[in-house]
């Protein structure tokens, strides 16, 4: 019997391990609590790997350049967006939305981005969070 | 085998990204890996005696739906039928829409679309070898490959901006640029491809219980891959020459410089076994990295879609009348895709042949004379992409009883550790 594993296993033994223990190094028993004990100061968030440019995370829009043209509408391929008669403005649904970012290509204002936000996951689809206007 | 659910919306989840509509939406998109099938195996003994295989009609879902979009939404629609081919199926169907209202695609963007396609092949081959080790019972091969795998998913968010479902796909283009900067990033990868590539070779290749398991066993002879239309690695690991890159060039592949890779490069012969299935895979990793180091290397300026205005891209799909054939090589085989524009905002058909649909009739061959404890890595060795192989029915005395995944993949790693012993 051979042991060609034997360098990969010690090698593993001494190095750092590659996955990054995000939020915490023991799972929360309760994110909610945990994020209020974080906001408190009482306990520390292991930030999450850096997002890579150009990310396609949560949309952010910038309702004065806005020009209710309807485009986004048009080419969201999840009906995600819908258009406010009164104001002529839009809301976003992220609980739909398919972060591919093309209401973001086809704006002709520029007023939609995608940040780099995405932490977004919420048992309540309407929740604040989740809605972008 | 690569048909858990959960494996289609992995990537989401690892941004902590995961919101309802990723699951929604690939539920038709789980069984549009267009084949819904089920097997049922007759047996005699431990021996199979007959296979047979029905297909179903589940994936006309995702045809349906899609009449009822415009190209654009479509192509976030064709992204979710595979999780994995999440680049060649929207991309076959804006070939067959740019075929159809005659978009000449610019040079940069032939080239661009070269990167990304190649860039999924490595990810699919290994994540493939990583599910054959795991499907007899290797679990350690599956870590290391999948560890590799992690590499490939990296780069493919630094270029597109999403792991799995790139969305990088423009009718007449592509949606994002490769500037020079991003090169070191994308030629650092390939580096790593190499440096571990052997690594991946020696266990795939030299490892007896390897062998044991995959040599001589769900042998699909060459007549049989050409009457049974199979494709992609299936096909030219039974030494038949099919490679739509190669076949008929799409894409920028006809400027590249590279050649059918069939298991008699390596060894010298073609048995069309599990074992020539690996190698074919294997040394395909191996030309794509090659092919984009090619890319990279030749790359033209220029600009990267026909029409950067997509509103007015959408207003010309919307006048265009005709039909359209886009056909790619995927990294299970050729994926085909038709469309029919009818003068109107949402195509009058669309019709998906994904490769598994071909792969599946060459199971019969295969697996005549196997054991059971054969099936998940014969079926695995041909790469299938469905959720609906979780049951296979076994008449035994002319009774019939079912046996689950769980059960299946433990008569195999039973029959690992027997051969070991």
């Amino acid at each position: 019997m051979k042991f060609i594993m034997v360098p990969q296993v010690l090698g593993q033994m001494f190095r750092k391990p590659f996955t990054n223990k995000f939020p915490a190094k023991y799972a929360p028993a309760s994110t909610t609590n945990f994020l209020a004990d974080v906001a408190a100061g009482k306990a520390e968030l292991i930030p999450p790997i850096e997002t890579p440019e150009n990310f396609r995370g949560k949309i952010t829009y910038d309702r004065e350049t806005c020009i209710g043209c309807k485009l986004c509408i048009k080419v969201c391929p999840t009906d995600a967006i819908e258009y406010i008669e009164e104001n002529k403005k839009i809301k976003i649904y992220l609980s739909r939305c398919c972060y591919c970012a093309q209401c973001n290509d086809i704006c002709p204002a520029n007023c939609l981005k995608m940040s780099n936000e995405f932490l977004l996951a919420d048992a309540d689809k309407y929740a604040k969070d989740l809605i972008v206007e | 085998m690569r048909n858990d659910p959960l494996c289609s919306f992995e990537p989401d989840v690892g941004r902590g990204k995961f919101v309802g509509w990723n699951v929604t939406v690939r539920r038709p998109g789980r069984a549009g890996y267009p084949v819904d099938e089920n097997e049922k195996f007759h047996i005699d003994g431990e021996k199979i005696s007959d296979v047979d295989v029905s297909l179903g009609h589940v994936h006309r879902a995702v045809e349906w739906t899609g009449m009822r979009r415009n190209p654009i939404q479509i192509l976030y629609l064709a992204e979710r039928i595979c999780g994995i081919c999440s680049y060649c199926h929207p991309m076959s169907f804006a070939l067959a829409v740019e075929r159809a209202a005659g978009i000449e695609v610019p040079e940069r963007a032939d080239y661009l679309r070269v990167i990304q396609a190649e860039l999924e092949r490595i990810c699919s081959h290994i994540l493939w070898a990583g599910v054959a080790a795991h499907e007899i019972g290797f679990d350690t091969v599956l870590f290391l490959s999948w560890q590799m795998r992690e590499k490939a998913l990296d780069l493919t968010e630094y270029l597109t901006g999403n792991r799995v479902t790139k969305g990088i796909t423009m009718i007449g283009g592509v949606r994002r640029d490769v500037t020079k900067d991003m090169h070191p990033k994308i030629i650092e990868t390939l580096n790593y491809f190499k440096d571990n590539f052997e690594k991946l070779r020696k266990i795939f290749l030299e490892d007896k219980t390897f062998k044991m398991r995959s040599q001589g066993c769900g042998i699909l002879t060459k007549e049989d891959a050409l009457k049974l239309c199979a494709v992609g690695p299936t096909t030219r690991a039974s030494g038949v020459k099919k490679d739509v890159r190669l076949d008929q060039p799409y894409f920028a592949f006809g400027d590249l410089d590279f050649d059918y890779v069939t298991p008699d490069v390596l060894t010298g012969e073609v048995n069309g076994d599990v074992y020539d299935r690996i190698i074919v895979r294997l040394l395909e990793v191996k030309q794509s990295i090659e092919l984009m180091e090619q890319v990279i290397d030749k790359m033209p300026a220029g600009e990267i879609t026909a029409e950067p205005k997509i509103a007015k891209l959408l207003a010309t799909l919307k006048k265009v009348e005709g039909e359209g054939v886009g056909r790619m090589e995927a990294p299970r085989g050729e994926v085909f895709h038709y469309v029919k524009m009818q003068n109107h905002e949402f195509p009058y058909s669309w019709k998906v042949r994904a490769p598994t649909y071909n792969n599946i009739l060459p199971w019969i061959p295969m697996l005549k004379g196997e054991q059971i404890a054969d099936i998940p890595i014969v079926a695995a060795s041909t790469d299938p992409c469905m959720s609906c192989t979780n049951r296979v029915a076994i008449i035994k005395n002319n009774r019939r009883s079912y046996l689950n995944k769980e059960e299946l993949h433990r008569l195999s790693i039973e029959k690992t550790r027997r051969l070991r012993a």
